[in-house]
């Protein structure tokens, strides 16, 4: 940390109470004004209340410094004794109560609007996990596409070994899609304990509560990448999973949800091949990083999770090993993974985890294996 | 009788089985500065990690459990403590009592605390660690998906509420049957009346509480799903449970606050306190709201919009006996003959930045724009306005101007007022930023952010060492005067106040108004 750096952090919000313009884009002091009319209605009613109460406040501290400037004691200020007065108190809280119904009024439209989440032609089910989301595309014929979404930002940047890059932590490794000038409903639930995902500049923000179905909208505008974070406790890594909304026109998300129709079934055809342990190790090192080092470690040495490294289920039976991954440990959070990721990914990190760490079992799982177990 | 009037016994005995309120406001005074410190130590590791963005000093998991310890320790630890410890010093000498009404019961509900706070610190020595849930610890974080050392934090809050009941009831039996002859209700200093609702409140609220952990515990050891969806419960029931209790408990915390500043603006603006009446039932009225508000904390949750619109009312509706009490305030020094000695400027202080905090509550309590703010720095710049230069500023007005009276020693007028400005800049630098970055988008409780919130979490950082470090002043200055401070000798230790407690000796007696004072009949304040 160099000294200058101080003094710019120091200096900053200084120079904001001068004027937010002079203001490098890096230090944003303000509610982000948003792209969707929800999101300006908003902006607006927060600039309104803010404004009223910086008027108000305005008044106040300039009554209390004049008192505190010319009635002082030091200047020879003899006290007056008056100390009640009926008719001021009856002003003071009539007044306030007036103006508490003009700022109900645009509140209450504004609530209602955000509520309204009729007539939405797309359905999306938001599911929050310890530590990600999962998005279902729900779909008429059944033909659900769903996919779950993880922080993309690597824990060489988190540790500081990598210089940050520009989306740090507001990076995920599968967007979730939607297409422009369309209103869209999010269905939102948890899997675990309560999350809640909130995009600022689209102004949505619910809690998905496990056992709960809530809803929301938005129809944007405006093309573009909005980023977002989890807003509610939701345990150790509640800082690291982030949202990240795509709004592509309609013709791009065709494709994109026909693309991913088609993806399903090409893994289904995956699962059915038989891969090396090279290939297999490969992809498990990748699948480990992405969805078992929060908690099991950099180099399986357990954390959050059990360490894997000469661990008992890694080194034991591959079925018992399996069942684990599958279907998760209850109670703990070791979740079940089986709907979590595609049966080549499972076997590949079984296989990595059997192997790496100097587990050094030479047990190949290979996808359909993960199949034969699924099906018992 | 007359040989019953002693002293204090020697040793350690006078405190352990003291029942004298002077000795046992004194320790919870010293116990609750204790926790301020060990909460501000847990506040600084939070800052450090947030000096920057990345890794740096601890791990998530242990960053969640300093968040949780911090807000435990200083809601139960510091604030509330602090303030019961000032009832038991002042309460008798305002209203003209020998004692508190229930003196035996008195010493066991402070004597249960350390144990309390003993377990719930020994909690990050656990396999598994200290809760790291959050304060609110909502479930199913803090029941399914806690750590062992959960089941030790709902005993210790159990201990705490224990204590905090049984010290509500000492203060309204005291109230309602220890008053000096012709002390009416309306003839009460304000601290005593804010004391007697906050008592009220406490004996409500503190249940609920005591209801929620125990539900909790039954949830994890038991097999009840009160909190589980999964067996027919309702996980965002314990956040209504918890609120109930919750949002009272926030006016737990400011009222005696209040109390404490009605008392040190008139004094020190030589000129009686206006609209003393107003004030009373502006606090009444703020306790009853405080019952029907509790769910504007979950405009999240889900709630149906009639729920919404009801609770965004409710809480409007709280401005408008709040800002009596602010402008009655202000009148208060409206041509008086001000001075600023220590306590009136941390009594100015508290009225400048609690009213900013007053002003993003109201910004809060509309729904929809809360959709924005919710669970983001800003609402914890928000309520670090109304917590710290509320409740903390006004006790620390508190002890400058009561010090002398308790010591027989004047404080360092200097080093005291060293200590407002670094404290008032230290606590601006430190939360007023955080309300840039809540609006800008950086959620709360997270140990790692975003780079665009760098700056500003840093300035934080900066202004949050100030103003700790500017605690080891105060505590330097307290002891400086108790151990050699000029010795005091007036009763009445400063020139504009009022109040019975400076017409006893200083330093106080250890008893005082064994005999009941005279009250002057006509009406005191109108």
């Amino acid at each position: 940390m160099s000294f200058g750096n101080i003094i710019r952090a120091l200096a900053g919000p200084v120079l904001a109470f001068a004027s937010a313009a002079v203001f490098g884009q890096g230090n944003q002091v303000n509610m982000a004004k948003g792209v969707t009319e929800v999101g300006a209605e908003i902006y607006d009613l927060h600039m309104l209340i803010l404004w009223i109460c910086v008027v108000i406040g305005v008044g106040v501290f300039s009554v209390m410094f004049y008192s505190i400037i010319y009635h002082r004691k030091s200047r020879g200020h003899e006290p007056a004794q008056f100390h009640e007065s009926t008719k001021v108190e009856i002003a003071w809280t009539v007044v306030p109560f007036l103006i508490l119904i003009g700022m109900a009024v645009p509140a209450t439209s504004t609530l209602l609007e955000a509520y309204n989440t009729d007539d939405a032609e797309i359905d999306i089910l938001v599911t929050g996990y310890q530590w990600k989301w999962k998005y279902e595309y729900l779909d008429e014929n059944g033909e659900n596409v769903s996919f779950f979404s993880n922080l993309s930002t690597p824990q060489s940047e988190i540790y500081n070994s990598q210089t940050k890059g520009e989306n740090y932590l507001l990076e995920v490794d599968e967007p979730v899609v939607i297409p422009v000038d369309t209103k869209v409903r999010f269905l939102l639930t948890a899997n675990d304990v309560i999350h809640s995902w909130w995009v600022p500049e689209i102004a949505v923000k619910k809690d998905a509560i496990p056992g709960f179905i809530n809803e929301a909208w938005t129809k944007v505008p405006e093309q573009g990448i909005y980023r977002g974070q989890c807003t509610e406790l939701c345990g150790a890594y509640h800082g690291f999973m982030p949202v990240e909304v795509h709004a592509v026109s309609r013709e791009e998300y065709d494709a994109w949800l026909a693309a991913k129709r088609a993806d399903k079934v090409a893994q289904a055809a995956a699962a059915s091949q038989a891969l090396s342990l090279d290939e297999l190790m490969a992809k498990g090192e990748a699948v480990y990083n992405a969805q078992c080092m929060a908690c099991h470690g950099m180099n399986g040495e357990g954390g959050v999770g059990k360490a894997i490294a000469g661990s008992p289920v890694a080194l034991g039976d591959i079925g018992r090993h399996l069942d684990v991954g599958i279907k998760g440990v209850a109670g703990t959070a070791m979740q079940a993974f089986g709907g979590q990721m595609s049966d080549v990914d499972m076997a590949a990190v079984i296989t990595y985890q059997r192997n790496a760490f100097g587990n050094n079992t030479g047990d190949i799982v290979q996808p359909s294996d993960v199949v034969n177990h699924k099906k018992g | 009788m007359g040989d019953h009037h002693h002293g204090p016994a020697k040793g350690l005995s006078r405190w352990l089985f003291t029942t004298n309120h002077k000795d046992i406001g004194t320790m919870y005074l010293w116990f609750s500065f204790a926790m301020f410190i060990l909460g501000g130590a847990f506040a600084m590791i939070i800052r450090a990690e947030l000096f920057q963005p990345g890794m740096q000093l601890v791990e998530p998991g242990f960053f969640n459990q300093m968040t949780t310890l911090h807000g435990l320790v200083m809601v139960f630890g510091a604030i509330m403590p602090s303030f019961v410890g000032l009832a038991n010093w002042m309460i008798p000498m305002m209203i003209g009592a020998p004692d508190m009404a229930l003196p035996r019961m008195n010493n066991w509900s402070f004597w249960i605390l350390p144990p309390g706070f003993l377990m719930l610190a020994s909690t990050l020595f656990m396999e598994g660690g200290a809760p790291a849930f959050g304060w609110t610890f909502y479930a199913p974080l803090s029941t399914t998906y806690a750590a062992p050392s959960v089941t030790f934090f709902i005993f210790a809050i159990h201990i705490l509420g224990v204590s905090s009941i049984m010290g509500s009831i000492n203060i309204i039996a005291t109230v309602m049957n220890m008053r000096a002859p012709g002390m009416t209700y309306m003839k009460m200093p304000l601290f005593v009346w804010t004391w007697l609702i906050t008592a009220f409140l406490l004996v409500a609220v503190m249940p609920v509480l005591a209801g929620a952990v125990t539900m909790m515990l039954m949830d994890i050891h038991f097999g009840t799903s009160f909190f589980s969806a999964a067996g027919g419960g309702d996980p965002v029931l314990f956040q209504h449970i918890f609120w109930f209790f919750g949002h009272p408990e926030v006016y737990i915390i400011i009222l005696p606050a209040f109390g404490v500043v009605s008392q040190i603006i008139p004094a020190f603006s030589r000129k009686p306190l206006f609209g003393y009446a107003s004030m009373v039932y502006a606090t009444a009225a703020i306790a009853f709201l405080s019952f029907i508000v509790w769910a504007h904390h979950m405009y999240t949750v889900g709630m149906p919009v009639a729920g919404e619109l009801f609770f965004m009312y409710a809480t409007m509706l709280i401005a408008v006996p709040t800002g009596v009490k602010v402008f009655n305030w202000i009148s208060t020094m409206w041509r008086g003959a001000l001075s600023f000695e220590t306590p009136m400027l941390f009594c100015i202080g508290f009225l400048v930045l609690f009213t900013i905090g007053g002003f993003t509550g109201l910004m809060l309590s509309i729904a929809p724009a809360d959709f924005q703010y919710h669970d983001t720095y800003f609402v914890v710049a928000h309520f670090h306005y109304v917590m710290v230069a509320g409740a903390v500023f006004s006790m620390t007005a508190a002890v400058y101007y009561w010090l002398p009276k308790w010591s027989g020693r004047m404080y360092n007028e200097n080093m005291g007022k060293i200590h407002f400005w670094v404290s008032f800049i230290g606590f601006n630098i430190t939360f007023f930023p955080q309300h840039f970055v809540g609006l800008a988008g950086m959620p709360r409780r997270i140990p790692d952010y975003a780079l665009q919130f760098a700056d500003f979490n840093m300035m934080s950082s900066i202004g949050a060492f100030i103003y700790g470090a500017s605690q080891i002043l105060f505590l330097y200055n307290v002891i400086a005067t108790i151990v050699s401070g000029k010795r005091v000798t007036d009763d009445r230790v400063w020139d504009g106040a009022e109040g019975l407690e400076w017409t006893v000796a200083t330093p106080a007696p250890y008893h005082t108004f064994e005999v009941p004072p005279a009250i002057d009949p006509t009406p005191a304040h109108g």
